[in-house]
């Protein structure tokens, strides 16, 4: 590990990638997400790498969709607004079992909505976004440290299970700085996939990269199939925190900028004797399902913080088959909750369950 | 001594092209410069959506199938991680020139070094013949069925002609395909945009005018009769922009 530096959430996401072996970059200007471009814009130039500024955010993954055609690393970055446009392609990607990054940096919505910091893309994110039968592999950091620590774990993923991955971060953690240890850049010699378009150098059957199956016997195959994957994923792959849970009557659940929020006013909660601790999800697809289930058995009630107008309760839901009251603290629009107002809503919950 | 044979770099897969369809002329005539300039094996291919949709299984080199309209990004992001491969793309006229407008626009002007073949038959053939941003004032389709009025859906957008006043593109040029002397032009003009790639010259694109008899609901003769009575005289044939030639000439 190299020493500590002072940086952006945004360049360390971009500085991380490189360091990852991506050496392919597209996007589109669009605040708060735009330092990611500027920093490739910089960098790649000058290790041989490609920077181009597309004339659109369809443009740009539709550029990424062709590199990750032809089997190499290669992301794009944008925020919510932009991410939209970015759906059609993402479900091609998706359905061509292409890996690749999709970095959002969310700001409110719904449509042009705002530029200050939001998680309300949460359900396009999880869910799939554009059209059809896919999932994305999501990941939310917290920290500027962990912006670059999942890029890099995004890109090993992708790789592994041949599908996209998107980093779900928010406009708090782009913009902000804080010190980061930068993992060692990797040596990544292009390495043929076996399925990549290259050219067949008149030495094997011709790749084909595709997402179209007219006939619909073959289509559902491979969806059956993806889903297969997907399970594998779901089984292996799952990362939470949990923070005070060990006696924890209560449980809040949130992520990335909600969960920093959410620590304080657990720790706060505790000096007032009450029993709260913290799961934060860290994938959210796959959701960490099984510890929440579990949970279940043992506190009274959740507390789910969002910056949505609650679209992640849902899973909490799901997860604990409504087996406890699972209470909502949210703000919208690009507004963050103050440690206080979770508190009280900590203690709202506690009440209502006396 | 043969003297005419399937070209190396198309498949045995059968085309689904309707009969009288001069996509198969087109489709031979890649596959043709493909063969000559011996670059099979370092070729990819981006297929459009619409009647060309399949390209993917009738072109022997490595394929990939692009969403509607977005080939040149496709091919860009293509290129740009393979400078040394040859990628071209297939496109019909609702593809490129209607929801790819964006897409092929700035490929032109960041002069792309990527080859573009574009099938310009005046309507959207897959989707069972509606209007396309190419079909002619008056002409009759699915949805203009009382005939194109451009006071309503304005006119028909002339891709070699706007294409050539950017500043970006090395070559654009027009051919058709409906006699012999014009497939002859048309054969040459194709390979050379393949030659500009290879000598790394840049974004060059091949408008040919096409026939969709089914759509048109012509005769394959009448509709070869069609392309010159009614679509040259719109679209006028010949090289729009050679800036290699023009460089030359100086």
């Amino acid at each position: 590990m190299s020493d500590k530096v002072l940086m952006k959430g945004n360049e360390a996401i971009a500085e991380a990638a490189i360091r990852a072996g991506c050496r392919h970059y597209f996007g589109y200007p669009i605040t708060p997400q735009t330092e990611v471009a500027a920093y490739m814009a910089k960098r790649m130039p000058k290790i041989g790498g490609v920077f181009l500024q597309a004339e659109s955010e369809i443009a740009a993954i539709n550029m990424v969709y062709g590199v990750a055609g032809t089997g190499r690393r290669v992301m794009t970055s944008s925020s919510s607004p932009g991410v939209s446009l970015k759906q059609e392609g993402i479900s091609y990607i998706a359905g061509s079992d292409l890996p690749c990054l999709i970095v959002n940096v969310q700001r409110g919505g719904p449509g042009l909505g705002g530029i200050q910091p939001s998680q309300s893309d949460y359900f396009q994110a999880t869910k799939g976004g554009g059209h059809g039968d896919y999932h994305l592999i999501v990941l939310a950091p917290s920290s500027v440290q962990e912006m670059a620590d999942m890029t890099s774990k995004a890109f090993d993923l992708a790789d592994k299970y041949r599908m996209p991955a998107m980093l779900l971060a928010d406009g708090t953690i782009g913009q902000m700085m804080e010190p980061v240890k930068l993992a060692e850049p990797v040596e990544h010699p292009f390495v043929e996939k076996e399925w990549a378009v290259t050219g067949t150098k008149m030495q094997r059957e011709h790749h084909i990269v595709n997402s179209l199956y007219l006939v619909p016997e073959q289509l559902e195959k491979k969806n059956f199939e993806r889903y297969e994957r997907y399970k594998k994923v779901e089984e292996n792959e799952v990362i939470y925190e949990s923070f005070m849970m060990d006696d924890a009557e209560y449980c809040v659940v949130a992520f990335g900028i909600a969960a920093r929020v959410s620590k304080n006013a657990v720790v706060a909660a505790r000096k007032e004797g009450i029993k709260v601790g913290l799961i934060r999800p860290v994938t959210l697809w796959p959701f960490p399902k099984k510890v929440l289930s579990e949970t279940a058995e043992k506190v009274k009630g959740f507390l789910s913080v969002e910056l949505s107008m609650g679209q992640m309760i849902e899973d909490v839901k799901l997860a604990t088959s409504c087996r406890r009251p699972v209470g909502l603290c949210r703000r919208s629009g690009g507004m963050i909750p103050s440690p206080d107002e979770v508190l009280e809503a900590i203690k709202n919950m506690q009440r209502g369950e006396e | 001594m043969v003297v005419f044979e399937k070209p190396k770099s198309l498949t045995n897969a059968e085309f689904h092209y309707c009969p009288g369809c001069t996509h198969g002329i087109i489709h031979r005539l890649v596959a043709e410069a493909i063969d000559t300039l011996g670059i099979e094996g370092i070729t990819i291919g981006v297929a459009p959506v619409g009647c060309a949709v399949m390209a993917y299984n009738y072109f022997a080199c490595d394929m990939v199938e692009a969403a509607h309209g977005r080939a040149p990004a496709m091919a860009t992001g293509i290129k740009r991680s393979l400078p040394d491969n040859i990628v071209f793309t297939y496109q019909g006229d609702g593809d490129l020139a209607s929801i790819g407008m964006a897409e092929t626009v700035h490929a032109a002007t960041r002069n792309e070094n990527i080859t573009v073949i574009f099938v310009n038959n005046a309507i959207y053939g897959m989707t069972g013949g509606q209007m396309a941003p190419t079909s002619l004032p008056g002409q009759v389709t699915q949805t203009s069925p009382y005939g194109r009025d451009v006071t309503v859906a304005g006119y028909p957008v002339k891709v070699a002609e706007l294409l050539s006043s950017l500043d970006g593109p090395e070559f654009i040029a027009r051919v058709a395909v409906n006699n012999v002397k014009n497939v002859r032009t048309a054969k040459a003009t194709i390979q050379k945009a393949f030659e500009n790639q290879i000598n790394k010259q840049g974004f060059s694109l091949v408008e040919v005018i096409s026939s969709c008899p089914t759509n048109w609901g012509m005769t394959p003769e009448n509709a070869l009769r069609w392309v010159d009575e009614k679509m040259i005289p719109y679209y006028p044939l010949g090289v729009f922009k050679d800036k290699s030639a023009a460089k030359e000439e100086c």
